[in-house]
């Protein structure tokens, strides 16, 4: 199978490979896949609380060629936007960015709940934040 | 060194340059008919096919008239086993076979059971071997044909034909063995291993695509086959249709040379499978070998690089071709089904790769494709989200995933 130019560009050399501390708070963290099924992505998001913008984000991916770009991309997406600007992004844009084949659809719909994981999980972290503060004051 | 390397020997091997040089003339000058009987266009052509014939029955201890020639191991396999189907139905309609055989087999069988055979699927040990007593105890009064692969395509591993063969002839039933992948690599030989009938492939073999053939016993017992195509009679009325001389000589040719320099290449071949092996072993950890090391082609090596996927690796070693069990390297979407009827589990399947050495690899290549792999593969960890959990301590068969 022909990988297109995008893919093969991100997967030698992808972005923003590497793990953030996932106890802090503002750090949302998603995890989807799994080994059996051949591919697992970790993605993680770094929010400025004040401003709810994603100020960095990481990757992990175990997967295909397709699956890592899919991720690699998703990250350099969602620097710079807001917690509910990342949620619109769709996987059918990965597909369009990449140039993904039928068969390697999953791997964009794989990369969109990832990045649903991971908001949920900070949004999750950050209201639990507030009640805490709440309950405190 | 030139690349792309080409380490792939199981899908298929390269014509060797002497067995192209002995075809050569049967396109052109000699390219009678072998069934014509009255001139000498014919003749020369039968003779080249009977000559054939012979260098292919020494190879594996048959004798010439034993050998049926088809267009490769797949239709061999098909004649094999519906044929003693057709034949033998009024004795049995069971057979046996195991989980692990190429889909030539295994689909033929399918066939068989929608058509009313009992078929018997024996499982493998987590060596890649069957279990010699869980055959004695599948065996009835009406089991009819047992066929076993001699050498697996994608491990590699060598089955007790010998063996298996004694059970058969104890117990009653034909013993069919698929040997595409162990004749000319390893010594085959029919008497001594009780085979009644036997699939081969010249591509595999540095012989030319198009051009295999079936072992047929004739004596001890005489076994008899029901021709699945009709036509004009050719091959002892089991398989009709004009022969592929220039195929066939060359299906031939490349016996003879396998018979000249098996002993020899065998070693070379091992020696330099092990030194990847070696190599790939000592840079990298979890790392884990599919199937017996101990019964296994000297061409072989399918090894598992854990919490990497097969399909990335290959992307990173486009310079290098071999094949993988991950599914997404498959046409179907699943992972090996020989690796999972080890037991092993599908993560595994899915990080495994396929060395198939063969006659034309060097030294030189094998340091290049070591290097190449262990560099990728450290790449990809560094990559896998998996790799980092182990190293986090992290038990992976605890975590509950979401799967999808």
């Amino acid at each position: 199978m022909a990988y297109s130019d995008k893919v093969l560009d991100h997967y030698n050399n992808p972005r923003n490979v590497g793990s953030l501390d996932k106890g802090a708070s503002n750090v949302g963290t998603g995890i989807v896949g799994a080994p059996e099924c051949g591919d697992v992505m970790k993605l993680q998001v770094q929010v400025n609380p004040a401003t709810g913008i994603i100020e960095e984000a990481k990757f992990k991916t175990f997967g295909c060629g397709s699956a890592i770009a899919s991720s690699s991309l998703a990250t350099e997406w969602l620097k710079g936007k807001t917690v509910d600007q990342a949620l619109e992004i769709k996987n059918t844009d990965i597909v369009n960015e990449l140039s993904l084949p039928p068969v390697k659809i999953h791997c964009s719909v794989l990369a969109e709940d990832a990045i649903k994981a991971a908001i949920q999980d900070y949004k999750q972290k950050s209201s639990v934040g507030v009640e805490a503060a709440v309950q405190q004051a | 060194m030139k690349l792309p390397i080409y380490m792939d020997n199981h899908a298929t091997t390269p014509v060797d340059p002497r067995v192209l040089d002995a075809m050569m003339p049967y396109f052109t000058t000699d390219f009678g008919n072998s069934a014509s009987r009255n001139h000498p266009f014919g003749w020369s052509a039968e003779e080249a096919v009977e000559k054939a014939r012979k260098q292919i029955a020494s190879l594996v201890g048959a004798t010439a008239k034993e050998i049926v020639f088809t267009s490769g191991a797949t239709e061999s396999n098909n004649l094999a086993i519906k044929g003693v189907a057709e034949m033998y139905a009024e004795r049995g309609n069971h057979i046996i076979t195991a989980a692990t055989e190429h889909k030539a087999t295994l689909d033929t069988t399918k066939r068989l059971e929608k058509e009313g055979c009992r078929i018997t699927y024996l499982a493998v040990r987590a060596d890649g071997l069957i279990d010699l007593d869980q055959l004695r105890e599948a065996i009835t009064d009406k089991t009819i044909l047992v066929t076993v692969m001699y050498a697996n395509n994608e491990i590699g591993v060598l089955q007790p034909i010998a063996e298996i063969g004694k059970i058969c002839r104890e117990r009653g039933g034909l013993l069919h063995t698929d040997a595409t992948q162990a004749v000319g690599k390893v010594p085959v030989n029919v008497n001594t291993d009780n085979i009644d009938l036997m699939s081969m492939s010249a591509h595999k073999m540095y012989g030319p695509k198009g051009v295999g053939a079936l072992y047929v016993r004739r004596k001890g017992p005489r076994v008899q086959l029901t021709a699945q195509m009709d036509g004009g009679g050719h091959e002892r009325g089991m398989r009709s249709g004009t022969l592929n001389v220039p195929g066939i000589v060359g299906f031939g040719k490349a016996c003879q040379l396998c018979t000249d320099s098996m002993a020899e290449e065998s070693k070379r071949m091992s020696h330099l499978r092990d030194k990847l092996k070696d190599k790939l072993m000592a840079e990298l950890d979890e790392v884990y070998i599919n199937g017996t090391m101990e019964h296994r082609l000297p061409q072989n090596l399918n090894i598992s690089f854990a919490y990497v996927e097969g399909e990335s690796l290959l992307m990173g070693i486009n310079d290098i071709a071999v094949s993988s069990g991950s599914a997404c390297t498959s046409a179907t979407l699943e992972p090996s089904y020989v690796l999972k009827a080890l037991g092993a589990g599908d993560d595994i399947a899915h990080s495994s790769i396929r060395f198939g050495l063969g006659r034309f690899n060097t030294e030189e290549e094998v340091d290049y494709v070591a290097a190449k792999v262990i560099q990728i593969v450290k790449k990809l960890r560094e990559l896998s989200p998996l790799y980092e959990m182990v190293k986090e301590g992290i038990d992976l068969s605890k975590v509950v995933w979401a799967a999808h």
